[in-house]
């Protein structure tokens, strides 16, 4: 194996290093922490995180970072983790990342960075979220180290929406110069950050944090501001005066299964569910005004496999869940859901029903819900995801007594600013089309990116979405040329 | 944060609140609403705006006093102050010349018809109006209504003023007195409008309802409001609020509303010994204790 090329702070050799097992995340228990909303993961202590730092093999390929959708320079931010340069490590990353503390709590690495990193073939993968997690803290901690930002250029961008897509985009855009403001519908910013993920995942007070870091660079945000409804695209740049709009609304819609019994009581839909639990604080009922129904002592399913299912089912536990089940039609190597997420769901008891589906909801007289008849399944062959097809088993049905079902099947396009937008192209699933690269969209002047035009993806490829389209409103505003 | 510029009771426990929104007031549009949040602690509820100014920049909403939130918010005064006011949310009503129009309102209902009966007038309709509450007391804006009526009845059911008895039964009597109507246009709480519903579906009457579920967002991102309309689930907050009466499944409408009941309850219970210290709280502007966003920054 040949040693590093550029000088390294890092004493060790190649094999030594080798030698050092992955650093655990210390976390609070789980017999614990399944009855509260406080983060499950503590984070690494500067020891932790610098003896993790020592594990980089410093590879010349830097797969960690061409597999970043932000393109995190990994090699370099975790070399200034091991000289024990916590604060120029928070601002390597932050050349690249808005959001670090964010991304670092809740991006899958092992599909991008560490599914790449080549300590993951001889054992396990550099803890680079765990990383990256450490430094936006601790630059939190002791404060911000500005990045350098270009002169005014007297260019104005409005972006519609404060997920992470909005946000990573409007953290560039500062940088070159624009002036930024992001406009968001809900009364609080963070998007899908703040209504979809729970406290016990990614706490606001850090959401809030790295917000008023963006706030810092000068960014400007306006809340309770339905783009589509309060304003239209046309009056932000005909009227307010904007240069550039960019559409980072998110996946929006919540889908429903189409079966008989969606409308009973206790049948929710993730995205309401966890916005009455994150956003609105139902879980601190009644100090906080917006209720939830009675968890405690009853029997919840969740129906579907990706990380907002398990953030619904680990919600349904905490608030006082007698038994909670995970209702997948596939089997446990097909779930999207992240492999951090799944092993805590799993230590903290939750039951996972695989090759499962519900085919109907049935209640008692006052319409509130009192089971599932169920369905199993078996795979066939691969469909166009590439994943094996469930196919129903015949004869398999069975009744699972329920008094909550929380469906966490995906999402399709929220029409809004599609519908009030003339001349802004979108595809037969009414996403807005946008090209891959550029995100640009079919009217001049306007981009956009996120889930808004994939559908359902991760907070990390939304950022993505977000560099790029900066990138490109950029170019768009400095050359003048559509 | 949005400033009550005035707010005076209509009718005991209805009040009517001038709000300054100048985004809102210059793009709604008849049969749209807002959702408010009052301060930190708060749920977010949908309120149907009554009446825009846009170059005052003002919107108005009537609010009757029935849970935690309304009461509370029935509470504030003039010079008063609301944390988020966000919208105009929900599809427009429908407007355009149809020739005959019935447009009715039960109870605060009526200030949500105002708007579309007064846009319906301006399009050339024959606006007949049926107004319609409990007892004298609870009738708002007749001299509003009057205005934009080519005819109004008055309905309440203790008989105390105008005729006694329900909307749904003088609607049943202008039918039956063949006056022609082109559509049905029913705001009110969900019994009235399935009465009227029932009256105009053997005539055939084209019905519109306009839908009150349990929202959130108000932007088609939960699916809390979701209604059964035709077996199909609809999204009130953006198909709708208004939907053909006749294909509305009310029962499912009038279980899902009765949710939280028992939350609700509680709720109101604790406010009542908590009214004052929230509302010095509210008045003291400490509406934000573990928060940096809201409004305009």
């Amino acid at each position: 194996m040949k040693e590093p090329a550029a000088p390294s702070v890092n004493p060790l050799t190649l094999k030594e290093r080798m030698k050092i097992a992955r650093q655990h995340m210390p976390e609070q228990p789980a017999c614990e922490r399944k009855s509260n909303f406080h983060e499950v993961n503590l984070g690494f202590s500067a020891e932790l995180a610098r003896q993790e730092a020592l594990r980089c093999l410093e590879c010349e390929k830097q797969t960690c970072m061409t597999s970043c959708p932000v393109g995190v320079k990994v090699r370099e931010f975790v070399h200034l983790i091991a000289a024990g340069d916590f604060a120029g490590a928070a601002a390597k990353i932050r050349e690249d990342n808005a959001l670090p503390a964010i991304t670092g709590r809740v991006c899958p690495q092992e599909d991008h960075c560490e599914g790449f990193c080549v300590l993951r073939k001889k054992g396990e993968s550099l803890g680079i979220g765990y990383l990256e997690r450490f430094v936006a803290d601790y630059e939190q901690r002791t404060g911000m180290r500005h990045l350098p930002t270009a002169p005014p250029s007297g260019k104005r961008v409005a972006i519609v929406g404060s997920g992470p897509a909005g946000l990573s985009a409007a953290g560039d855009l500062i940088q070159k110069g624009h002036q930024v403001r992001v406009f968001e519908a809900l009364h609080e910013l963070g998007g899908v950050l703040v209504y979809g993920i729970p406290e016990f995942r990614l706490p606001k007070q850090i959401i809030r944090e790295q917000i008023d870091q963006l706030r810092s660079m000068g960014i400007e945000f306006e809340t309770d501001v339905v783009v589509g409804r309060t304003i239209t695209i046309d009056e932000l740049m005909d009227e307010e005066g904007y240069d550039a709009v960019f559409v980072a609304t998110g996946a929006g819609s919540p889908q429903f299964m189409k079966i008989p019994g969606e409308q009973f009581i206790g049948v929710y839909s993730a995205n309401e569910f966890l916005t009455r639990i994150n956003l609105m604080h139902a879980y601190e009922f009644p100090r906080y005004d917006q209720p939830i129904i009675d968890f405690r002592g009853k029997d919840v399913a969740v129906i579907g496999g990706g990380n907002t299912a398990l953030d619904a089912i680990r919600s349904a536990l905490r608030l006082g869940a007698r038994r909670a089940y995970i209702l997948y039609r596939r089997s446990e190597t097909e779930m999207p859901a992240r492999a951090e997420e799944v092993k805590h769901a799993q230590e903290e008891g939750i039951e996972f029903q695989f090759l499962t589906a519900p085919i109907e909801f049935l209640a008692d007289e006052k319409g509130w819900l009192r089971a599932a008849r169920c369905q199993r399944m078996e795979l066939g062959e691969p469909d166009a995801s590439g994943r094996r097809r469930p196919v129903p088993i015949a004869g398999s049905e069975f009744e699972l007594p329920l008094a909550v079902a929380v469906l966490a099947i995906g999402t399709s396009a929220n029409p809004i600013i599609q519908s009030t937008t003339p001349g802004l192209a979108t595809d037969k699933r009414g996403y807005i089309v946008a090209d891959e690269h550029s995100q640009r969209t079919s009217r001049r002047g306007v981009f956009a990116g996120g889930d808004i035009v994939t559908g359902s993806a991760t907070v990390i490829l939304a950022m993505g979405a977000g560099r790029r389209a900066a990138k490109s409103i950029d170019e768009f505003l400095s050359s003048g040329v559509w | 944060m949005f400033n009550i510029l005035h707010a005076a009771f209509l009718a005991p426990g209805i009040k009517r609140f001038v709000i300054e929104a100048p985004r809102i007031a210059r793009r709604h549009q008849a049969g749209q609403f807002v959702i408010i949040r009052i301060y930190e602690e708060g749920e977010r509820i949908p309120l149907t705006i009554e009446n825009s100014d846009p170059a005052r920049g003002t919107i108005s909403i009537v609010v009757q006093s029935v849970g935690k939130t309304t009461r509370l918010l029935n509470s504030l005064r003039t010079g008063d102050k609301i944390l988020d006011v966000v919208g105009p949310l929900g599809k427009p009503s429908e407007i355009a010349k149809f020739g005959t129009v019935v447009v009715i309102g039960g109870g605060v209902g009526t200030a949500e018809a105002y708007p579309t009966a007064k846009a319906l007038k301006q399009a050339g309709n024959r606006v007949i109006s049926i107004v319609g509450a409990r007892n004298r007391e609870l009738i708002i804006l007749e001299a509003e209504m009057r205005a934009v009526s080519d005819q109004l009845f008055i309905t309440t059911d203790d008989g105390t003023y105008g005729e006694k008895g329900f909307v749904s039964d003088k609607l049943r009597q202008l039918i039956d007195n063949g006056t022609p109507m082109d559509l049905v246009l029913a705001i009110g709480p969900i019994p009235m409008m399935r009465a009227v519903a029932d009256v105009t579906r053997e005539p055939r009457i084209r019905t519109l309802a306009s839908l009150n579920p349990i929202m959130i967002d108000g932007t088609g991102m939960c699916g809390g409001c979701r209604v059964l309309v035709g077996n199909e689930s609809k999204f009130a907050c953006v198909d709708g609020p208004e939907f053909d009466a006749h294909e509305v499944n009310f029962d499912v409408l009038m279980q899902r509303n009765s949710m939280y009941r028992s939350e609700e309850k509680l709720a109101m219970e604790q406010f009542e010994n908590e009214r004052e210290a929230l509302l010095e709280r509210i008045r003291a502007g400490d509406l934000q204790p573990c928060t940096l966003a809201g409004g305009e920054q």
